[in-house]
């Protein structure tokens, strides 16, 4: 996709800069909200397996730069990024992580299940391709209730090999749904090369005998991936007609927190995070069209340096959900013969 | 009240709640133009259209997700599953989804859905098709469970899960499809988690549901001839189970046979027996029986297949053995 022309940057209005630079400012917020998870992680306030967007940060930026407050996002369990770039603010997405009732799932979901209604950011989902039907599912509820936006199934590479995918896929063709296929082709399923398990590796052709349209972009390029997703959004919505977006992206570290990352070339890992660091290229790219400058980059690596470590003291001063609420949530219509408050102060 | 058959329970009840709220939509395999395979959702295509009664490809995976998806956002679908044989290939939607939405995200969404589906072997169907799995379901937190066994209880059961905002797994049965019962002509519910006496008696205590509820009655029925008093308690929900009313009987009782169509080790029987021994020890003159199928894949010869599941005559054999020794002090 074209960028904006900024030969005459002097043509941008001030919210366009602004908004330019918010870009970045997220791709940094991300950055340093995973390191710093990675480093909360190693001192065991976070359990649990933890998933890391390193690397991944246009990916998400471009697409959520892209999306609109009416629609809806379903994602695996590799989703702290995500919901970040939504607009949820990290305090509570730090507080889930830390297992708090201040966290955005009350401390019942962890890194894996993060979940904001009011953003529309419908849950990361930690069985691979588990979410893929339940978003369709919901560009199917916005189709029969006649409201506006699409729905983005949001998975990994490896995730295109399981069948729940070419089950959603033919739904969503069939049935009309706007849904967005957002595939983060790192590369890697775990320690899986795409070529290891996908007999067809160009993973945007996957929906080929769906007759689902499909695309590739360089997922290191933060305007690239929002205008592609922008312009099939938009399709979707006006049509009803499903798209798939191969987004390649590179995983700066291993699966998770806890895979030392072995299986992987040291050399290829290094030149990955050189040539794929979108953070570097986003900032040179401003650099050279006057956008910012280095004071710029130095006041806000300032102030991502404050949110990131007051969303780790937010954490740290929520408290832990209450054993006597251990069955809160069981159901939502009360039912009778089910345990509740009584049965719960027994386990004290 | 009107005496119907439970097709009949079933079939009017979803046509009621499609009336009712347009929220609610039915999606399954053949619903609509060929008009159910079981003729459950019969004329509801041609009164509601392919809006609210949605023929869906073979893919229960899929489809069981796109309705637990569409469920988060407020629609109320009720899905039908051929035979719960073929819900196997969408567990994972059902018991890592469905199951957990609400829970796992403190409370954000709801998961208004139902899933109707019958369960157990009749006529040959042989290994792959006569299974009953509701205990796995059962087993699950997150999930209701129902298994009427009365048109009566078909029709305020299927209504109380379409208003529920839980997944509820309503459990039908190919054997009750033509019985008959009353039912009312006005609008009322069956509370889920809630079993019912069918049937007061003293000797013995029968629990049961669905389709053994209907054996278990019959057999009361004839015991009684004999001067034996069978109580059945009929479970309607197997999650939540109503212990309650279970021990109330045996405590009455004092003699407990437990029966479900499901495979020996590991069923609602083991469960049933548990919960008594737990909660009626001291109360009970003889050891809980228990009846259920054999464990084999169901075989297909009729005589085979009828000697696997269980039987009026091997609920009769469970209830000489359970008062044996009272008759034997007596006698
Ligand atoms: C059904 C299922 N099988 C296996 C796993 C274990 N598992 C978790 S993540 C993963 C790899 C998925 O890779 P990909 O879809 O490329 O996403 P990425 O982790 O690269 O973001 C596997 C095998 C799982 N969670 N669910
Ligand atoms: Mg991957």
């Amino acid at each position: 996709m074209t960028k904006p022309a900024l030969d005459n940057h002097t043509a941008l209005s001030a919210a366009q800069v602004a908004e330019l630079r918010h870009y970045y400012y997220q791709m940094v917020l991300m950055r340093r909200f995973e390191e710093r998870t990675n480093e909360m992680y190693v001192k065991a306030k976070i359990g649990g397996y933890c998933h890391l967007n390193l690397g991944e940060e246009a990916t998400i930026v471009g697409l959520m730069a892209a999306l609109k407050p009416e629609d809806y996002i379903f994602t695996n369990y590799r989703e702290h990024g995500y919901i970040l770039a939504r607009g949820v603010a990290p305090g509570p997405i730090m507080a889930e992580l830390f297992g708090r009732e201040t966290g955005v799932s009350g401390g019942r979901g962890g890194s894996m299940h993060l979940f904001d209604v009011s953003k529309g950011f419908m849950g990361g989902y930690a069985i691979v391709g588990g979410q893929v039907p339940l978003a369709v599912g919901a560009a199917y509820a916005l189709r029969y209730q006649e409201q506006p936006g699409v729905v983005v199934a949001q998975m990994g590479d490896a995730s295109t090999n399981i069948g729940a995918f070419y089950e959603s896929l033919n739904l969503a063709k069939l049935w009309k749904c706007p849904v967005l296929f957002f595939i983060v082709n790192n590369g890697y399923g775990m320690g899986s090369t795409v070529e290891m398990g996908s007999s067809e590796p160009d993973l945007w052709k996957k929906g080929a005998s769906f007759r689902v349209h499909g695309e590739q972009v360089d997922g290191t390029d933060v305007l690239a991936v929002r205008d592609a997703v922008r312009r099939l959004r938009d399709h979707a919505e006006a049509t009803g007609e499903p798209a798939i977006l191969d987004v390649v992206s590179f995983r700066f570290r291993g699966h998770s927190v806890i895979d030392a990352d072995r299986y992987r070339d040291a050399e290829e890992v290094r030149q990955g995070r050189e040539q794929h660091d979108p953070l570097r290229h986003y900032a040179t790219w401003l650099q050279d069209h006057a956008l910012a400058d280095d004071a710029w980059f130095a006041t806000l690596a300032e102030q991502v340096e404050r949110e990131v470590q007051e969303a780790i003291d937010f954490a740290n001063a929520g408290p832990d959900p209450k054993i006597e609420d251990i069955f809160t949530y069981m159901y939502a219509s009360p039912v009778p013969n089910t345990p509740g408050p009584e049965a719960a102060r027994r386990l004290l | 009240m009107t005496t119907i058959t439970y097709r009949q329970a079933l079939n009017s009840t979803l046509g009621e709640e499609l009336e009712r709220d347009p929220k609610v939509l039915l999606m399954g395999e053949e619903i609509g133009i060929f008009q159910g395979s079981y003729r459950i959702t019969e004329g509801l295509l041609q009164r509601f259209g392919p809006k609210r009664v949605v023929d869906a490809p073979i893919a229960e995976e899929g489809f069981v997700g796109v309705a637990i998806g569409a469920a988060m956002l407020g629609l109320r679908p009720v899905v039908e599953i051929m035979t719960i044989n073929f819900i196997l290939v969408a567990i994972d939607q059902v018991v890592n989804h469905a199951s957990k939405i609400h829970y796992m995200f403190g409370g954000q969404v709801r998961v208004p859905l139902v899933i109707r589906t019958p369960s157990g072997g009749t006529g040959q169907l042989a290994a792959t098709h006569s299974q009953s799995f509701e205990n796995w379901f059962a087993y699950c937190p997150g999930l209701k469970v129902v298994a009427p066994a009365t048109p009566y209880d078909a029709k305020g059961l299927l209504r109380a899960a379409i208003r529920d905002d839980d997944p509820v797994i309503f459990i039908e049965s190919l054997a009750l499809y033509d019985t008959k019962g009353e039912v009312p002509d006005e609008d009322f519910v069956v509370p889920i988690g809630v079993a019912e006496v069918k049937r007061a008696g003293h000797d013995v205590t029968v629990v049961a549901y669905s389709r053994m509820t209907a054996v278990a009655l019959q057999v009361a029925q004839r015991l009684a001839e004999e001067g034996i008093s069978v109580e059945v308690v009929d479970l309607r929900s197997l999650r939540p189970l109503d212990r309650p009313t279970i021990i109330a009987s045996v405590k009455k009782t004092n003699r407990a046979v437990v029966i479900a169509e499901d495979w020996y080790s590991y069923g609602v029987t083991a469960e049933l027996a548990a919960t008594i021994q737990e909660d009626a020890f001291d109360y009970l003159d003889a050891p809980v029986q228990r009846v259920a199928g054999l464990e084999v894949p169901l075989p297909y010869a009729k005589d085979l297949s009828a000697a696997a599941k269980p039987s009026a005559q091997s609920l009769i054999n469970a209830i000489h053995r359970v008062l044996h020794g009272t008759r034997n002090n007596h006698g």
